[in-house]
């Protein structure tokens, strides 16, 4: 009788000396000093940042920064302005041009006027009232396997046009805007080009062309295309023209050419501008505005590329070389207004979903 | 007088007194943020007042989920059956491998699932490469992914553990005398299995078969990722409304109807399960019940189910295994199958912080905290589960009606449950940015209908002649419960502790609302490896999603190991 429960006992016990042992096995986290502040800052999952770079701003200003990972772009501004009336967080770092009039009507932000914004140029200064500051941008362009189109001597499509001809059947993938950032980008892209009742007729050529369409990201990516890992069917996807840049770094073996460059002729890329706010109510103001500052400043600006693969806003901040090489900029990226964005958006996604989908 | 009424008020408070902390669980951590979001989006729908068109919304994806969670959980169960029978009755080389084996599908995220699905299944996965080079065509004859195929075979692939276990414990310690005593009054195997066994099944079969529906009811990542967007079910219509177009009044009105549907499928199944009566009998406790096959025919009943084990469940896991240490060249315009070379780089990369990121997740930490959160989520769910299965026990109107509380956190909106959270646990103590012991807590959520359902048929399957022997003999009831009770059920706690560990290894419901960047977790980190380019995060990706299948599949082997002695 004895035995049956020292075997539960043993389980404990074991599972006990595991997690210590493991404890022991985690780096050791430098403790905070004595009278350090915290400041939280808001932020989609795809922050990224150098320990350096953030070690260096912590100590300068005394302050523990903590992150809170939301989710994607649009989940994590809907979940800040759930918690409005008690923020989560001092800061929010991430909401884009396609989401910025939903913030700004939602009251989200405190106006800052930071010093650093007279060196931003002024096609990334959406808000004039200096409520969201820019940060970054990004261009969502299509990326395509340069080996299949070399293999078969395919022409790389020049335009959104193009991409209806028969030759390009079935080679594409996009995703859902419903459900993806880079989804609803690509989307805007087209309402850019073809007008706002005319791009409806693009899509259903597009989808007469036989393009598949994917709920996000990362099935698009890893599971259809054709250049990355998951080696898909699909050699053309919309993502990011700084991905080539991002599989020359993160490729297995070096490699001094990109397998996938991105189609960046005018009007067939999207710019997304991403934007920091000080939350309304954070009882952290001043540090607060010591972070946006931080994120304006040319350490974090330089910090940017190579850590989450986007371009920084401040021209005095310089691009890594394989930046330079591989990830190209779009020339004459599709813009629309934001606010004209925020008034259609849903009821263009819902356009859409009827005459892609249905 | 007055004794009798101290003694009829001494048994209600036993009867009620089982209750009290399940239910202050359940209230304060479930009802509390369901409330809380729902009384928020009835005010933004009395600001914005309602659109008629809102409940053309709502018919479709109902109706999808209820097609495509029906459709699931019969193939899970048609598959699920004949693998318990093989594992609640045989004894064979391997057992306990591929008992571990098919229960690591449960633990896998969403993403990984997809890119095992692919590896295998996908336009150039091996299975196409195969066909094609047989059937000598140069079109993919085999197109699952993004169909309503690929859901139902990932949800198989997910679910069929549950059928195993549950099924398989329940006929591990079925008598055989009954059974035995319809083949000697002439009745041939088949109708012996379906008049006497299956019947006596019953409970347990329809404990797996309502977890399973309500699984696949919920499920989310599944429809998202290997579906795509042709496919919403509510789970998924929430998701859009509630986080990305902010529309919560509608996501409140998707995620009420969705807990009134599992209140529904309770009711189902309550009177489903009612018909069933409780014939006792001694309960097998020792594999004495099992044997090695004998004769062809069930040797190739063995051999068969384990062969389509492995198709099914396994080789994803395999291929995500070999994915880990394959260098694939991307984008070499190589269309063949070639594999240029293993390699352990990727493992190695896992454990450098080359980016020197902030956010740099080292995988023996991520592999500590998701094993915390998992002993968290046993710790709390076996003590409560065990509460609720005694006083689901005792058959009483109360009880019943919280038979069907009791599920409901399965089959309520994780994406609905996670926002109450960021709504409601704002200040200190219980604070979302800070309360470690949330993870664990929204874990035990989804893990308390588990431990009832795989408890209860245990429980009521001890015989009660058992108990008044002991307690005649003496015994307090301490002693009746330590000695007589917890043996017969030490192997359905082993079932329950073996699913809570999982279902928190796996992070379901809630907890991507609640997962913080200092105690990051396996999965997390999976997902944020497979949300940039490039063959190396893809590969890291691959080799995280083998470590945590290693890691959980070393917790259940240890777990089986410390719950069975050793025997099987």
């Amino acid at each position: 009788m004895g035995t049956r429960i020292s075997g539960w006992v043993k389980l404990a016990a074991g599972l006990a000396a595991v997690s210590v042992f493991l404890a022991g096995c985690a780096p050791a986290t430098p403790p905070a000093a004595v009278g350090t502040e915290t400041l939280t800052v808001m932020t989609h999952d795809s922050f990224a940042v150098s320990e350096s770079v953030m070690a260096a701003f912590e100590q300068h200003n005394n302050v523990k920064v903590q992150f809170l990972l939301s989710g994607d772009t649009g989940s994590a501004l809907n979940r800040a302005i759930l918690a409005r009336e008690s923020p989560l967080a001092d800061v929010f770092y991430g909401v884009d041009n396609t989401f910025l009039s939903r913030a700004l009507e939602a009251d989200l932000f405190e106006v800052y006027n930071s010093p650093l914004l007279e060196s931003i140029p002024a096609e990334f200064r959406m808000d004039e009232h200096n409520r969201a500051l820019p940060v970054d941008y990004g261009d969502v362009c299509i990326n395509y396997d340069k080996a299949f189109f070399e293999e078969r001597s395919l022409a790389v499509p020049q335009s959104l046009e193009d991409l209806t001809k028969p030759e390009y059947r079935g080679l594409l993938v996009v995703q859902n805007p419903a459900t993806s950032s880079p989804g609803l980008a690509f989307m805007l892209a087209t309402v850019a080009e073809f007008g706002e009742t005319g791009f409806l007729d693009y899509w259903r050529r597009l989808r007469a062309n036989e393009v598949t369409v994917v709920n996000d990201w990362e099935v698009a990516y890893y599971t259809q295309f054709s250049a990355s890992s998951g080696r898909g069917p699909q050699p053309m996807v919309v993502s990011y023209s700084s991905s080539p840049a991002a599989e020359v770094v993160f490729a297995p073996e070096p490699m001094d050419e990109a397998p996938t460059a991105s189609i960046t002729a005018p009007g067939t890329c999207f710019r997304q501008v991403e934007f920091v706010g000080i939350l309304s109510g954070t009882p952290k103001r001043a540090l607060a505005e010591k972070f946006v500052n931080f994120l304006l400043s040319v350490a974090f600006q330089e910090d940017l590329p190579l850590q989450m693969f986007v371009y920084p806003v401040n021209p005095a901040a310089s691009l890594p070389d394989v930046f330079i090489r591989h990830a190209a900029a779009a020339t004459q990226p599709a813009r629309l207004d934001a606010v004209a964005i925020a008034a259609n958006r849903d009821a263009w996604i819902e356009a859409w979903d009827e005459v892609v989908l249905r | 007088m007055r004794q009798r009424h101290s003694a009829a008020w001494i048994t209600r408070v036993k009867t009620l007194g089982v209750w009290v902390a399940p239910v202050l669980f359940l209230g304060v951590f479930f009802f509390y943020p369901l409330a809380a979001i729902f009384r928020l989006a009835g005010e933004m729908a009395l600001e914005q007042g309602l659109s008629p068109l809102m409940w053309a919304k709502v018919w479709r994806p109902l109706s999808f989920t209820f097609w495509q969670a029906a459709l699931s959980t019969l193939l899970t169960v048609i598959v699920g059956l004949p693998a318990a029978y093989v594992f609640g009755r045989f004894t064979f080389p391997g057992k306990r491998a591929m008992r571990v084996l098919t229960t690591l599908p449960f633990i896998l995220p969403t993403v990984v699932v997809a890119a095992g699905f692919n590896a295998l299944l996908g336009g150039r996965g091996w299975v196409n490469l195969l066909l094609m080079r047989w059937m000598a065509v140069s079109e993919p004859p085999l197109q699952i992914m993004q169909s309503l195929q690929a859901i139902v075979l990932a949800h198989v692939f997910y679910n069929t553990t549950i059928v195993i276990r549950v099924v398989g414990q329940a006929w591990a310690q079925l008598d055989p005398r009954l059974e035995q005593a319809g083949r000697s009054l002439g009745a041939s195997p088949l109708r012996n299995l379906w008049e006497v066994t299956l019947p006596l099944l019953r409970p347990a079969i329809l404990s797996a078969g309502l977890l399973v529906f309500l699984f696949d009811f919920t499920s989310f990542g599944v429809i998202l990722l290997l579906g795509g967007p042709r496919f919403a079910t509510l789970e998924v219509e929430i998701y859009i409304q509630a986080l990305q177009r902010l529309n919560l009044p509608l996501a409140g009105l998707l995620s009420a109807i969705q807990l009134i549907c599992t209140l529904l499928m309770m009711a189902v199944y309550t009177r489903l399960a009612v018909r069933s009566g409780h014939i006792p009998l001694s309960p097998w406790l020792h594999g004495e019940g099992t044997r090695s096959p004998r004769g062809w025919r069930e040797r190739l009943l063995v051999g068969g189910m384990t062969l389509v084990l492995i198709m099914l469940l396994v080789s994803p896991l395999v291929a995500l295994g070999v994915r880990s240490i394959t260098r694939l060249e991307a984008g070499r315009g190589e269309r063949s199958s070639v594999m240029p070379g293993l390699t352990l780089d990727y493992y190695r990369e896992l454990f450098q912080n080359r980016r020197l990121s902030r956010f740099y997740v080292p995988p023996l930490l991520a592999a500590r905290n998701s094993l915390l959160a998992a002993s968290g989520t046993v710790a709390l769910s076996l003590p409560l589960g065990f509460l609720a299965a005694y006083g689901l026990a005792r058959r009483s109107s109360f009880s019943r009606q919280m038979e069907a509380v009791l599920m409901l956190p399965l089959g309520a909106s994780a994406v609905t449950l996670g926002l109450g959270f960021l709504v409601v646990f704002t200040r200190p103590p219980l604070d979302v940015r800070n309360f470690p012991f949330l993870i664990p807590i929204a874990h035990s959520l989804v893990a308390l209908p588990f431990v009832v359902r795989a408890l209860q048929p245990a429980l009521v399957s001890i015989p009660v002649g058992l108990r008044q022997a002991a307690a005649a003999l003496g015994a307090s009831p301490w002693q009746v419960w330590r000695y007589v009770d917890l043996p017969i059920l030490s192997r359905a706690v082993l079932v329950a502790i073996i699913f809570s560990f999982t279902i928190s290894m796996g992070e379901f419901g809630a907890t991507t609302f609640l997962s913080r960047p200092e105690m990051p977790t396996l999965p997390v980190a999976i997902f944020r490896f497979l949300s940039q380019p490039g063959g190396l995060n893809y590969g890291q990706a691959m080799a995280m999603a083998t470590l945590l299948m290693l890691v959980c599949g070393c917790g259940i082997v240890l777990l089986e190991k410390l719950g069975t002695h050793g025997r099987d």
